[in-house]
């Protein structure tokens, strides 16, 4: 920290411009990583790339995990981590299942599924902030729990969801606007300009970012950062439980292992759409991208007519190669 | 007679087996800034964060602003009574921008929490160029403080406190890493506050600092008041030897048996 620097002299490099592109730098470098990634593989298969098909495939399987990035995004903007929201997914996804059977309403078990999210979600939250056991830890224990207790419920049984077909219900969730567009790519659309608006445009946004840069200077200045993280939780519980019925009723069925092999992908959406997991910044925008990027790639790979075995090796390649130019932009910027 | 702005009746505060304060009586009043001295651990921190309500005294205590009593004070209660805190850490947030470090805990929202950001920026660019001495367009409301010189950060500290209609401002080691021409500003500053008819509490570890802009100096050791005295009963030099007979036997009666 130099003492003799004058306040007013003008820094150079900050003119407003190279000021944004400062500020959004990371949204800039994700999407040339998308582009990039798209310009391969139309290049290596343009009659797969240059057709409506397989973007239809995208949006149909990408909001299942995209759904729930966006909203752990606001977790890990506060300096936290969710491990917990796939079995978040299966333990509300039972309750969709056992009460529809029970009662043949689907309205009063989509209100309760979601419900049993948000609840699983504000425990993780309350446990964190109240007990005070790290996140990480946490999230690791309730993922055991509810995942655990479905097996132990269903005994490894699933539930054919049949009696949601044709239905508005499962036009609503998961049938295709204009006969293209997947209702679930819909959902993830709102939910995204939802969590942009709360993010930049609400105090929750304000108090998300505080919480996560600096949670000690934030309860200085009266911020309460135990409910902004019970609240966060809370909303990644209900992303997941929303997920998971989109996911189910995409198939059609209940599986209790719903959820399983989603941990990683939703994670790395977070992380390679730029949000840092020390918590303070991370924007939605970001998350938005990065999980499209995760989506595409598996199809890409095997578009291009490489092997499908090659996936998880580019996927890696991908995640490590942008987060540490991520980190080595950063700090330059700096 | 004037209330106090603040005043502290038999305040104690233990962390588990520690006990920081005991029995604490402190008042400042209208117009006066009070020094508050100490060695590290006296308890001068614990003393401002209750009276900013970040901690709550045990059970006992009780806290009057302007003569009312107030119970469960917090940090939200505090600052709509008129508390204002410039801390020893600064408490900015620093990947963030300085409208949202100038409005940290009270953004201007409407009734469903939608922020007005326009405002928030604008009194903020205004605070900038007439209070904190930014001129130059390139750095705005939208600069991440993290950017900034400590004396700029200070700044940024200094104004939030002072921009909220403060009745009473509390400055916890303000020139901390602060270089001379900075602290010889963050001074003056405090020196204002009494002619503004506002009251203040001025916690520093530089008796030089803090025997010209107070009117009066209560001593802390250990989590006691160890003594307390007006500015114009002691001279400086009695004052520093005062203060090492405290950090001896935790007493401020002077050798010669003269009770402050």
């Amino acid at each position: 920290m130099t003492a003799e620097r004058v306040s007013t002299v003008a820094k150079p490099g900050r003119s407003p411009f190279t000021l944004w592109l400062r500020t959004h730098a990371l949204q800039i470098g994700i999407t040339i990583v998308a582009i990039g990634i798209w310009a391969i593989f139309a290049i290596g298969s343009p009659q797969t790339f240059f057709r409506g098909n397989i973007y239809q495939a995208f949006m149909s399987t990408t909001p299942f995990f995209g759904i729930m990035a966006l909203w752990l995004t606001l977790v890990v903007i506060t300096g936290e981590i969710d491990l917990s929201f796939p079995s978040i997914m299966t333990i509300s996804m039972w309750v969709f299942a056992t009460v529809m059977m029970a009662t043949g309403n689907l309205a009063v078990a989509l209100v309760l599924m979601l419900l049993m999210g948000l609840s699983a979600g504000m425990l993780n939250g309350i446990i964190i902030t109240k007990v005070g056991v790290p996140s990480l830890v946490v999230t690791i224990g309730t993922s055991f729990f509810w995942r655990g207790m479905v097996k132990v419920l269903t005994g490894g049984t699933g539930t054919s969801l049949l009696p949601t077909r044709d239905t508005i219900f499962y036009e609503l969730f998961v049938g295709r606007l204009f006969g293209f567009i997947p209702m679930q790519m819909v959902w993830m659309a709102l939910f995204a300009i939802l969590c942009w608006v709360l993010l930049n445009r609400h105090r929750l946004g304000a108090h998300i970012y505080l919480t996560g840069d600096n949670a000690d200077s934030a309860r200085l200045m009266g911020v309460d950062v135990d409910r902004t993280k019970i609240i966060v939780f809370g909303l990644a519980g209900f992303s997941a439980a929303f997920a998971g019925l989109v996911a189910s009723l995409e198939v059609t069925y209940y599986w209790p292992t719903l959820g399983e092999g989603y941990l990683l992908n939703t994670l790395s959406s977070v992380f390679l759409g730029g949000t840092s997991v020390f918590g303070g910044t991370g924007t939605i925008y970001g998350t938005f991208v990065a999980s499209f990027i995760i989506g595409a790639i598996n199809a890409g790979i095997v578009a291009i007519g490489m092997s499908g075995f090659w996936t998880e090796l580019i996927y890696g390649l991908i995640i490590v190669l942008s987060v540490v130019t991520q980190t080595i932009v950063g700090r330059r910027i700096k | 007679m004037t209330e106090p702005t603040v005043r502290l009746v038999n305040i104690s505060k233990s962390f588990g087996e520690v006990k920081s304060l005991e029995n604490v009586n402190f008042e400042v009043y209208p117009g006066e800034v009070v020094g508050l001295l100490g060695d590290n651990g006296a308890g001068k921190s614990t003393l401002i964060k209750i009276i900013t309500g970040y901690h709550q005294p045990d059970p006992g205590g009780e806290i009057y602003f302007h003569g009312k009593k107030v119970e469960n004070l917090t940090v939200p209660k505090a600052r709509a009574l008129g508390v204002e805190t410039v801390y020893q850490e600064k408490a900015l947030a620093d990947d963030q921008s300085v409208w949202r470090n100038i409005f940290m805990g009270r953004e201007i929202a409407n009734r469903l929490g939608f922020l007005d950001i326009k405002q928030m920026r604008a009194v903020t660019q205004r605070l900038m160029t007439e209070h904190m001495g930014f001129t130059s367009k390139a750095v705005n409301p939208d600069t991440p403080v993290r950017t900034m010189s400590g004396g700029e950060r200070q700044g940024i500290a200094i104004t939030r406190a002072l921009y909220f209609e403060a009745e009473l401002i509390i400055l916890d080691e303000p020139t901390m890493a602060l270089s001379l021409s900075e602290t010889r500003k963050v001074l003056d500053f405090i020196a204002n506050i009494p002619k503004a008819g506002k009251a203040g509490i001025f916690i520093d570890h530089n008796i030089f600092h803090v025997y010209p802009v107070v009117d009066r100096i209560v001593v802390l050791d250990r989590g006691r008041v160890a003594g307390e005295f007006r500015k114009a009963d002691v001279s400086l030099e009695e004052l520093i030897d005062r203060l090492y007979q405290v950090a001896r036997t935790g007493r401020l009666e002077a050798a010669r048996g003269g009770k402050a």
